[in-house]
């Protein structure tokens, strides 16, 4: 029997816990339809997500193409379906890429080793700097920690995951949530996740209130590591940084929990905790277009 | 002898690749660091010091993993316990952006480190210092070279000047703070017990 698992219509960070919630209960052996036939619109996370959904699957899931001509032609620039097709069984019609999509910084980029961290990084240098100067009113010199942040969130995965997993930036304007243009950064995998990484930890003890949630802000807010190393850690305590200082989101979910800096113009919780499990971890980092004081009084 | 490491081509022979010219990932730092530690061990001595100016004009950015490998864990050891074979070695760097700094900076204090940086041909100290330490060292960087009492008779002169009522810290307090400074690798110690700042002047004859 295939159990099929509905796409919302419009798929980012928040709606894909609707996917995680209907995959929780099934074995990883289930047969799966992942069905995306009504979906219009997918931020980077929710496709990435959709790539490593499929690697922690035995059997491989089927997935029902956007009926959408625009979303598919959308998906397929990401170079999703280029990575989906060694995933999925691909149902419906898959459209030809043509040409270049100038919101996508970066396609979807499988992560497997630290090559792949260098060559994404020398990718998406030129057109950070376009992006974030033109596009979102930020000084160019924002376009090194933005290729930083990106380094270092890649490099949780070739060296804390266990296996490989995706990358992908775009950017986009963010209508519902902030009226606004923001860039993004999304980097899944369905590796073992941060709480399982520390636990290696040498000596590590595990308290009572040791889950998911305590793993993820050990990393993030405290900067521990699973090596005894007092030089690691230090990535991810960067990457706050650089998402404090231009008032930018990041969040981290792993397990059967999410971890946010949450900015002013958001309304996520600092924490969410038993949400339907996952394996590895699905960190995103978002980056909003600064108002300039001509924007301010046009709107006053 | 200074020795002058171009970060950026020990980058590209280490990595095999011309496209390269980004510092990031810790294999990458860790492969850069044992190259340039390789470099270091070949450095004809002086007076048994070396000095190695750590040149970074050419390199696009860096990470917060590659500054760890690169700059943290190539000054630490020489910092904490150097191996009895290993020469008595100091550190400029060279071409340190405001694009570097970032990673940097977080590595120094990370590690609670120090370093000398050069910028148009002037050195100055950066990283985690206390104010003593900052006006210590720049009191020898002034004199060229120094012993305790000549740098006191410095911090003197500028306290008399700044008119602020503080005492100079006392010859004991300075020496301490020279060793100190020394042991951090911002100060060359000379054989005579004089004291000179890192990439300020000659390697000292020792």
């Amino acid at each position: 029997m295939t159990t099929v698992i509905n796409v919302p219509p419009s798929l980012d960070d928040a709606t894909f816990e609707q996917v995680f919630e209907q995959l929780a209960p099934l074995p990883p052996d289930a047969r799966l339809l992942i069905d995306a036939r009504h979906a219009r619109w997918a931020s980077p996370y929710a496709l990435t997500a959709l790539l490593t959904l499929a690697q922690t699957r035995t059997e491989r899931p089927g997935l029902a193409v956007p009926d959408a001509e625009e979303t598919a032609g959308y998906w397929a620039r990401t170079g999703f379906f280029k990575l989906a097709d060694d995933l999925f069984e691909l149902h419906g019609h898959v459209p030809r890429v043509r040409g270049g999509e100038s919101s996508v910084l970066l396609e979807i980029t499988p992560i497997t080793r630290s090559e792949d961290v260098h060559d994404v990084v020398g990718r998406i240098q030129q057109k950070a700097q376009q992006i974030l100067a033109h596009e979102l009113n930020i000084d160019a010199k924002a376009t090194v920690g933005f290729a930083m942040t990106l380094s270092e969130v890649c490099q949780n995965i070739v060296e804390h995951a266990g296996r490989g997993g995706f990358v992908a930036v775009q950017s986009y304007k963010w209508t519902k949530r902030l009226g606004r243009r923001v860039v993004q950064i999304a980097v899944c995998d369905a590796g073992i996740g941060f709480r399982r990484s520390l636990e290696s930890l040498p000596g590590f003890v595990r308290d009572d209130r040791w889950d998911d949630a305590s793993a993820l802000e050990a990393a993030l807010i405290r900067g521990t590591s699973r090596f005894r190393d007092r030089g690691r850690g230090q990535g991810l305590a960067g990457a706050r940084r650089y998402v404090g200082r231009w008032d930018g989101k990041l969040s981290i979910r792993s397990g059967t929990a999410r971890i946010s800096i949450v900015p002013s113009w958001d309304e996520d919780v600092p924490m969410a905790e038993k949400l339907a499990p996952f394996p590895g971890a699905q960190v995103q980092v978002t980056i909003p277009e600064r108002v300039t004081e001509q924007q301010r009084v046009a709107t006053r | 002898m200074m020795q002058h490491i171009d970060v950026s081509r020990v980058l590209r022979q280490t990595v095999a690749c011309d496209l390269y010219s980004n510092l990031v990932t810790r294999p990458t730092g860790a492969a850069v660091r044992a190259h340039i530690e390789a470099l270091l061990r070949e450095a004809p001595l002086r007076g048994g010091r070396a000095l190695a100016v750590i040149d970074f004009s050419h390199v696009r950015m860096i990470d917060f993993s590659c500054a760890d490998e690169v700059i943290a864990k190539l000054v630490l050891p020489y910092c904490e316990a150097p191996a009895a074979d290993a020469a008595d070695a100091y550190f400029v760097f060279r071409g340190v952006s405001d694009e570097h700094w970032d990673a940097i900076e977080a590595v120094l204090e990370r590690h609670e480190l120090a370093l000398v940086l050069e910028e148009g041909g002037e050195v100055r100290v950066a990283g985690v210092l206390a104010e003593d330490e900052r006006l210590v060292w720049g009191a020898v960087a002034r004199l060229g070279s120094g012993d305790a009492a000549e740098v006191v008779r410095v911090l003197a002169s500028q306290a008399e000047r700044a008119d602020g009522g503080i005492a100079p810290p006392s010859t004991a307090e300075v020496a301490r703070l020279l060793e100190r400074l020394h042991r951090r690798r911002v100060l060359m110690r000379l054989d005579d017990g004089y004291y000179v700042a890192v990439g300020a002047g000659a390697l000292g004859d020792g």
